[in-house]
């Protein structure tokens, strides 16, 4: 059977060949070695990455011998226990006592910040939020368009600037206007940019540094948005981004998709950064609070 | 952690050597190292699993085994097969020869697609060609904005009609293009889920309606396991032609373009390296392979320096460390002339990991500030001095520090660095006398210091 028709009759079409497999994997049979390589197969092909799959199947293989457990139906809830405590839901509340509350989105490029900058409004105006957008990306093109449209479906107000203005002084203006509005919620986007760009690393700090001065303390919550099909680069993309600015969670997008986004435990294990939100389609209704359980069950069985 | 495949190769093989003959559990060792690498590196784990099975085949059978250097020669085995998989040569567009060329832009969400359909007609323009682009996402807030400005950037035109559906558009746009006598036509699309019926479908009535002559997928190289299955599917539903790799300008090691090329059989004909129009190059096989391998994309590196490096200056520059002259105020030039080469950042990407250059340089940041200070330094300077680093005690440390308003750490840290390179080119010279590789003679060579 050629590779093609391997990915054809497997995971292409949808995640039942993924399913199916691990019925049979968790089925029934005697825990062995070939159970243990295959569970390491199925956490390397959802993203999970070699060296955090080894650790994962190590831990349960621990368990397992304390435990004296001889069923795989009883391992694979073990296995979902380890991966649940590793992943605690991010905070995503906006509530505090001095307003606004400052949320600040940052990422590579085309990861889906924008779509989630508008999410996100959409959430809060839900709540009953005033909620302000704040068009940060003035350097992509028609980006500030592209958020003017949504903040118009979401009926929240924008503010912007000229195309090729300097961020942090659109910040600086936005931030001032919120204070004098009564604004609950600024949620601000920012342009896409790759990790391992010094100099725009450093923009993103000033921006960071600007909102600060205005108002210490913010912003409040800085989230990095990460595409679920991103591999292993997605752990040194959350280094260098929390090294610049402290990221406080992760909005996990796109999981709509057949990739799994396994990489977050990595970097929640090894970064202690946490999932807030995960990102489920291409409208504004498709943001949820992320839930360890269901991320797990997606990753493993269903 | 595996960021340079050949060094642990490497190290593995002297592990083992003084065995004798290596059993074929020892080889085990090493394709695990392989195996381990190639996963790290986003390559698909079926993909991994046939790659090492190929490479063991090649490994066991052969004079490997017995070889004096048998780390070598499985690098060379990991090497070839690779660049075999990529793709043994490049490969260009394809030109219709009914005078039309029509080109169709396909992916996953946030791939590249629209970027990428300019940068393509900013290439064809370069080669003579008269190119239109038609918008045909209706759906992202901005999307055909977002092409019209990118296309009026660089002076082409772009074709849209906010009242229809993609096939119309794309049909509108075909037949403006043959009337208007432009001799390319470039479509790109909305991004969408291989999974997604609806959308697929459409992509499909777009691609009769128009029969393109290339159906290109544009895929973020910083895909994981999951690039196989959109690549797949795409290429089920629409029969690709070529893929084309965007975002290699990150540090991402770019292991889907393998998995992506092994199941739907496609060319890379492209890579993106930047959101700028320019940043589009050929894809090369090799260097890719050696990227994935974490070996370095040494050629780049070389021929970027070319076109930037002056050559006489070069040459010199050569002389003098053949004779270990290298001051510095050759060290200062040498940074200066690596600023002009465009980012570090990119520039640092591109060299091997580990291997050749030393940390202490790797981790000196090159950024404007951090050139004022080595400048600032220097300058502040005796003349003998800088002939002659190693007259600099402690006061004299101190008065360098004061004059160019900096700290005795500073000194200390350009004084190291300095000592590094230095170093680093006494053992280029060594090796070179040794008979090095190849490769390394010519970094040697082209590298501006
Ligand atoms: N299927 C799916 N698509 C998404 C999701 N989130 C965003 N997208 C799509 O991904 C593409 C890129 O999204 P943007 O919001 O523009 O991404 P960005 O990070 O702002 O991009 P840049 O500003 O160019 O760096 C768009 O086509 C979005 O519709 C999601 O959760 N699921
Ligand atoms: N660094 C870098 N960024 C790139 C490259 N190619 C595209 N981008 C950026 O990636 C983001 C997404 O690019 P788009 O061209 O909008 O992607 P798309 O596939 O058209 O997105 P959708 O239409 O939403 O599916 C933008 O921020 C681009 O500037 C590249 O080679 N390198
Ligand atoms: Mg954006
Ligand atoms: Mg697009």
């Amino acid at each position: 059977m050629s590779l093609i028709d391997q990915f054809k009759n497997g995971l292409a079409r949808s995640k039942s060949g993924f399913i199916s497999r691990l019925d049979g994997l968790f089925g029934g049979g005697e825990i062995n070695e070939a159970f243990y390589e295959e569970l390491e197969e199925i956490l390397v092909s959802g993203d999970v990455g070699v060296q955090t799959s080894v650790k994962l199947v190590d831990q349960l293989k621990e368990e397992i011998r304390r435990q004296k457990i001889k069923a795989r139906e009883e391992a694979r809830n073990l296995l979902l226990q380890l991966i649940t405590g590793i992943m605690k839901p991010g905070e995503t509340s906006v509530e505090q006592d001095e307003q606004p509350f400052v949320i600040l989105l940052v990422g590579v490029n085309g990861s889906g910040k924008t779509t989630t900058a508008a999410k996100l409004a959409n959430l809060y105006r839900q709540e009953r939020k005033n909620v302000l957008l704040v068009a940060g990306d003035t350097f992509r093109a028609a980006a500030i368009e592209q958020l003017e449209i949504w903040a118009a479906r979401a009926g929240v107000e924008l503010i912007k600037q000229q195309p090729g203005s300097d961020p942090s002084a659109l910040f600086f203006d936005a931030i001032n206007a919120a204070k004098a509005r009564a604004v609950d919620l600024v949620i601000g986007d920012t342009a896409g940019r790759l990790h391992s760009r010094h100099n725009l690393m450093e923009e993103l700090n000033k921006i960071h540094r600007v909102i600060g001065r205005i108002m210490p303390g913010a912003p409040h919550r800085v989230l990095l948005v990460l595409d679920a099909t991103t591999g292993q680069n997605a752990v040194a993309q959350a280094k260098s981004f929390n090294q610049s600015l402290a990221i406080d969670g992760l909005v996990l997008t796109k999981l709509d998709g057949t990739a799994r986004g396994g990489i977050v435990i990595n970097i929640a294990d090894e970064l202690k950064i946490p999932v807030c939100y995960v990102g489920t389609g291409e409208t504004m209704d498709d943001l949820a609070p992320f839930r360890p359980e269901e991320f797990a069950r997606a990753l493993l069985e269903d | 952690m595996f960021s340079n495949l050949a060094e642990k190769l490497q190290s593995t093989f002297r592990q083992l050597k003084g065995k004798g003959k290596l059993s074929e559990k020892d080889v085990d060792t090493a394709m695990r190292d392989i195996r381990l690498a190639l996963l790290e590196a986003d390559v698909n784990f079926k993909v991994v699993k046939d790659f090492v099975t190929a490479v063991r085949e090649r490994a066991v059978g052969q004079e490997v085994m017995s070889s004096l250097t048998p780390g070598q020669q499985v690098i060379k085995i990991v090497n070839e097969e690779m660049t075999r998989l990529m793709g043994d040569k490049q490969s260009g567009l394809a030109k219709s020869n009914k005078g039309q060329t029509t080109i169709m832009m396909v992916g996953l969400q946030g791939s590249g697609k629209t970027t990428t359909a300019v940068k393509l007609a900013g290439h064809l323009r370069r080669e003579g060609r008269n190119p239109l682009l038609v918008a045909a996402d209706i759906y992202r807030p901005g999307a055909v904005k977002q092409l019209q400005v990118l296309s009026e950037s660089i002076g082409e035109k772009c074709y849209s009609n906010l009242e229809a559906d993609p096939v119309e558009i794309c049909r509108e746009g075909l037949q403006i293009s043959e009337k208007e006598s432009f001799d390319v036509t470039i479509f790109d699309t909305a991004g969408r889920l291989h999974i997604d019926d609806e959308m697929m479908s459409e992509i499909t009535g777009i691609k009769n309606e128009i029969k393109p002559d290339e159906v290109l997928l544009v895929v973020d190289a910083m895909t994981g396991q999951d690039a196989v299955n959109a690549a797949a599917s795409f290429h089920e539903a629409l029969g690709l032609s070529g893929v084309i790799l965007t975002k290699l300008d990150g540090d991402t090691r770019g292991g889907a373009a393998l998995s992506v090329r092994k199941v739907t059989g496609c060319p890379v004909k492209f890579v993106g390296t930047g959101e700028k129009i320019e940043a589009l190059e050929p894809f090369y096989p090799d260097r890719m392979a050696s990227r994935i391998l974490g070996m370095g994309d040494v050629l780049s590196l070389i021929e970027k320096a070319e076109a930037t490096i002056d050559q006489d200056k070069a040459k010199e520059m050569e002389k003098k460390l053949r004779k270990q002259q290298f001051t510095l105020e050759d060290f200062r030039d040498q940074i200066a002339q690596l600023r002009s080469m465009g980012s570090l950042d990119d520039i640092l990407n591109m060299l091997p990991d580990g291997g050749y250059i030393p940390k202490e340089i790797k981790q000196m940041s090159l950024n404007e500030d951090s050139f004022k200070v080595v400048e600032a330094i220097i300058g502040s300077m005796t003349g003998n001095e800088r002939q002659d680093p190693t007259i600099l005690n402690s006061s004299r440390r101190r008065r360098i520090a004061r004059g160019s308003g900096t700290t005795v750490q500073d000194v200390n840290r350009l004084l190291n660095q300095f000592n590094q390179m230095q170093k680093m080119f006494k053992q280029m010279n060594l090796a070179d006398k040794k008979g090095s590789s190849k490769k390394m003679k010519k970094v040697k060579k082209k590298f501006p210091f």
